[in-house]
């Protein structure tokens, strides 16, 4: 919990000191969070959702995807070495966040209609909805939010096992083993130090894949018909 | 990872390990509503204020630029329409000047043949006059003489005035005769 504190923490500070003196003609710094949250604004928001409704969806998105990037980041970071994500608790509840998010964004939008369309997509017969009814209630009410937070978990779990083992396998030939075994460790060190960089490159993709298939459940909720 | 163990320490405990434990959701739930209050509240708004009154910035520059810009084409127009004019106005002065430097000259000219044709026939009518008088004077003149040298010469008096003015008349006429065919070679 004290990572997850941490990275809160960080975020809130970082933004608080970046958007304590904004300024016309940016800074640095100014410039560099302005990216940060351009680049959700522009390439998710609005990317999945229209200039409109991407500016309605913005606050939850943005931070979604910052709390999930702050939170994968601690994964790599020495001293912290877990991700926050990397325990059912985060994921599960920024899952559900998006779930209330796309279910709240159809109702707002189509009323109770929204689960008709969403679960008896027009232009298929009427006795093919034996099949497709199931299915799509399957996939959008019960799938969607699974997949959210299991999606992001595995992949912080699993970074973080590589890590663990990559980082102990080296202690362990330099260490424990001693003698010839210790040339291993130069190739685990090696290894972990890819790993490293991979997971730098896995935080920022899951934060990004994360939000953009909130915005896009989002999205096709708000659509009449898909 | 916390609940997994968690799992595995309270193995005699009913626990769903399918569940995680209550702490885990509800401080990420804390978690997510703290970084959400902030962005909705505090970052967002600061950002995009920030980013209307930039783009509101560089509109309104634009905007002036272009109003400067239509404004320097309008006062080139009006520019070059007065200069225009100001060529056109001065080549008409430049023409009625030069058809009145005519016309002035025309008139001197004209004033200045007329008062030499004039100085001309006042000139001619003095000499004239003068040469009437100088042949009046001279055949005057020479008639005397003429008569006084005849009549030392014949030592008689012509006092006769009809013959005598006859003899001068002779005389002269015959002096003018000769002077015309003098004239003449």
């Amino acid at each position: 919990m004290l990572i997850r504190f941490i990275a809160v923490a960080l975020i809130v500070v970082l933004f608080w000191l970046g958007t304590r003196r904004m300024r016309m003609i940016p800074g640095r710094g100014q410039s560099l969070l302005e990216m940060a949250v351009g680049f959700v604004q522009s390439n998710i928001a609005e990317g999945a959702l229209g200039k409109v409704d991407g500016k309605r969806f913005m606050p939850i998105l943005v931070s979604m995807f910052f709390m999930v990037l702050a939170m994968n980041l601690t994964g790599i970071v020495p001293g912290l070495n877990l991700a926050g994500t990397s325990v059912i608790g985060v994921p599960l509840v920024l899952a559900l966040v998006a779930y209330v998010a796309f279910i709240y964004a159809g109702i707002k939008k189509q009323g109770v209609g929204f689960f008709k369309t969403s679960l008896f997509p027009s232009g298929v017969p009427w006795y093919l909805y034996i099949i497709v009814t199931p299915i799509e209630f399957l996939s959008t009410f019960i799938l969607r939010p699974v997949t959210l937070a299991l999606r992001l978990l595995m992949n912080m779990v699993a970074g973080h096992m590589l890590l663990v083992l990559c980082f102990s396998a080296t202690h362990f030939f330099l260490f424990t083993a001693g003698g010839l075994f210790g040339l291993f460790s130069i190739g685990t060190l090696a290894f972990g130090f890819i790993f490293t960089i991979f997971e730098l490159l896995v935080a920022v993709l899951q934060a990004y894949v994360f939000t953009f298939l909130t915005a896009v459940y989002i999205q096709l909720a708000l659509v009449e018909e898909h | 990872m916390h609940s997994a163990l968690l799992a595995a320490a309270g193995e005699g405990e009913v626990i769903n390990p399918l569940l995680p434990a209550n702490y885990d959701i509800v401080w990420s739930a804390v978690c997510f509503a703290i970084i959400l209050f902030f962005f909705w509240k505090k970052f967002l708004p600061a950002l995009t204020k920030t980013l209307d009154a930039r783009a509101d910035a560089i509109e309104g520059g634009i905007k002036k630029a272009e109003i400067a810009q239509a404004e320097a084409a309008a006062a080139l127009e009006q520019y070059k329409t007065q200069l225009a004019e100001g060529r056109a106005e001065a080549a008409k002065i430049r023409e009625q000047a030069r058809l009145e430097g005519t016309a002035i000259v025309n008139e001197l000219k004209e004033q200045a043949t007329i008062e030499a044709a004039r100085i001309t026939v006042n000139a001619q009518a003095t000499i004239e006059a003068e040469r009437q008088a100088a042949l009046v004077s001279l055949r005057t003149e020479v008639g005397s003489m003429a008569i006084d040298l005849a009549s030392g010469v014949i030592g008689q008096s012509l006092s006769d005035d009809k013959k005598s003015s006859a003899l001068v008349d002779q005389f002269l006429a015959d002096l003018e005769a000769s002077e015309k065919a003098k004239a003449k070679k």
